[in-house]
């Protein structure tokens, strides 16, 4: 439950409200984690947060990353973050992306806003290891031209001929020549075989909830889909309850939830 | 005329309709193509016609002073064009080509007309637009609720 110190090696802009810190442990310890898991982060004498890794798990030893929108009072000390401050993290916790499980299907990476920098680890780990796959497909949405995220990441993975990369915004002014619509549009464009592919689908709860339905459309059943779910985490091992949805804790179950479980207990009104 | 029937029948708009349709259907489309940035139609206009995409990319736009937004983007095997469905049938967006397209036009009044001596047909034309009309409801839906914007 006590933070270990970490410093702040890189800092990054990758929109107007969102930062990329890039961390080194003090004690020199081991960064491993698992696509999908979260740190709880420290900015002393204001509070913690739990942030998700958005960087590449095959290689520890490039820092520990963390994508931050500012959007709190603890959020925004982190995005203000410089080289060499000092950070305390609790971590890694909660249960990923199903990688493995993956393995030999097709896959469909579902994801809108901010939500790509949870899904980010797992898409390093997939075009890692991109012959155990079938078909992968990454379906991103964002605002606005202006607010796509990793955008020189995803121009570099739409150079992949081994995968379909498809980005659409909600709005655009005539600048844009890319498509617009709402993420779920995507769905249909994307090849893949429903009845052998695995989803992963991670951003605003909304979104997300739309997504799963337009997967169901294509014929993707619920054992197959995956989302990571957001709540107010505090203590990250299941303590605490802050986090709880029902007989679960996201922290500790989750954050990443095979949608067959979740849905029951976000559909109900009242646990 | 055999060309435009097959392509008809091939568009998965049309998929599984009734041969007797398609050849009712087939008498009221022609073949139309528009190039990079030519408009297929203008806000304001009569919806006399509406286009079913072969190829390309059409952005659904709407017009203000210094900007025009576009509100979506339609591609291969989709409809453009759903105000010669409902009085006073004119153009609620400007559709422009994002790229060559080329696409079935459906003379609207010419479809009309058939749809309502043969009800059968405009009830079959009916549920293929229904869900289309419904799915971009939805959409619209969820562009309003600006699900990406930071909510307090």
């Amino acid at each position: 439950m006590v933070p270990r110190i970490a410093r702040v090696r890189r800092r990054q802009r990758d929109l107007k409200d969102v930062v990329t810190l890039t961390l080194e442990m003090e004690d020199g310890g081991d960064l491993e984690f698992t696509p999908g898991q979260f740190n709880m982060l420290t900015v002393f004498g204001v509070g913690e947060v739990p942030i998700s890794i958005s960087g590449d798990p095959a290689k520890p030893g490039g820092g520990l990353v963390h994508t931050i929108r500012d959007v709190g009072a603890v959020s925004g000390a982190l995005a203000r973050l410089g080289p060499g401050d000092a950070v305390g993290v609790r971590g890694p916790f909660g249960v990923g992306w199903p990688v493995t499980e993956a393995k030999g299907s097709d896959v469909v990476v579902l994801t809108g806003g901010l939500g790509l920098a949870p899904l980010r680890p797992a898409i390093y780990s997939l075009l890692a290891n991109r012959r155990q796959y079938g078909k992968i497909a990454l379906l991103y949405g964002a605002r606005g031209p202006g607010e796509i995220l990793f955008r020189s990441e995803l121009e570099q993975w739409r150079r992949l001929l081994d995968i379909q990369l498809y980005v659409t915004v909600d709005h655009a002014d005539t600048d844009w020549f890319g498509s617009v619509g709402v993420v779920t549009t995507l769905v249909p464009r994307a090849d893949f075989d429903p009845e052998h592919t695995l989803a992963m689908v991670c951003g605003p709860e909304i979104m997300m909830r739309f997504g799963v339905s337009a997967l169901r459309d294509a014929g993707v059943n619920d054992q197959s889909i995956y989302l990571s779910m957001e709540r107010s985490m505090k203590c990250a091992i299941g303590l605490c309850g802050h986090c709880q949805l029902g007989p679960v804790f996201v922290c500790k179950d989750g954050p990443v939830f095979r949608n067959d479980r979740l849905a029951p207990l976000t559909a109900a009104k009242e646990l | 005329m055999e060309g435009l029937e097959r392509i008809v029948r091939e568009h998965p708009f049309f998929s599984g309709m009734k041969e007797e349709f398609l050849e009712l259907i087939s008498g009221c489309a022609k073949n139309v193509r528009f190039e990079a940035g030519q408009y297929v139609f203008h806000e304001g206009q009569p919806a006399d016609q509406f286009y079913l995409l072969r190829s390309g990319r059409v952005a659904i736009q709407i017009s203000a002073p210094e900007r025009t937004l576009t509100v979506q983007t339609v591609g291969e095997d989709e409809i453009v064009g759903a105000s010669w469905l409902v009085p006073p049938y004119r153009w609620g967006f400007d559709a422009k080509a994002l790229e060559l397209s080329r696409a079935i036009a459906m003379d609207a009044a010419c479809l009309r007309g058939k749809c309502e001596g043969d009800h059968d047909l405009g009830y079959e034309m009916m549920k293929r637009f229904m869900p289309v009309l419904i799915q971009r409801l939805h959409a619209t839906r969820l562009q309003i609720l600006d699900v990406y914007g930071v909510h307090s």
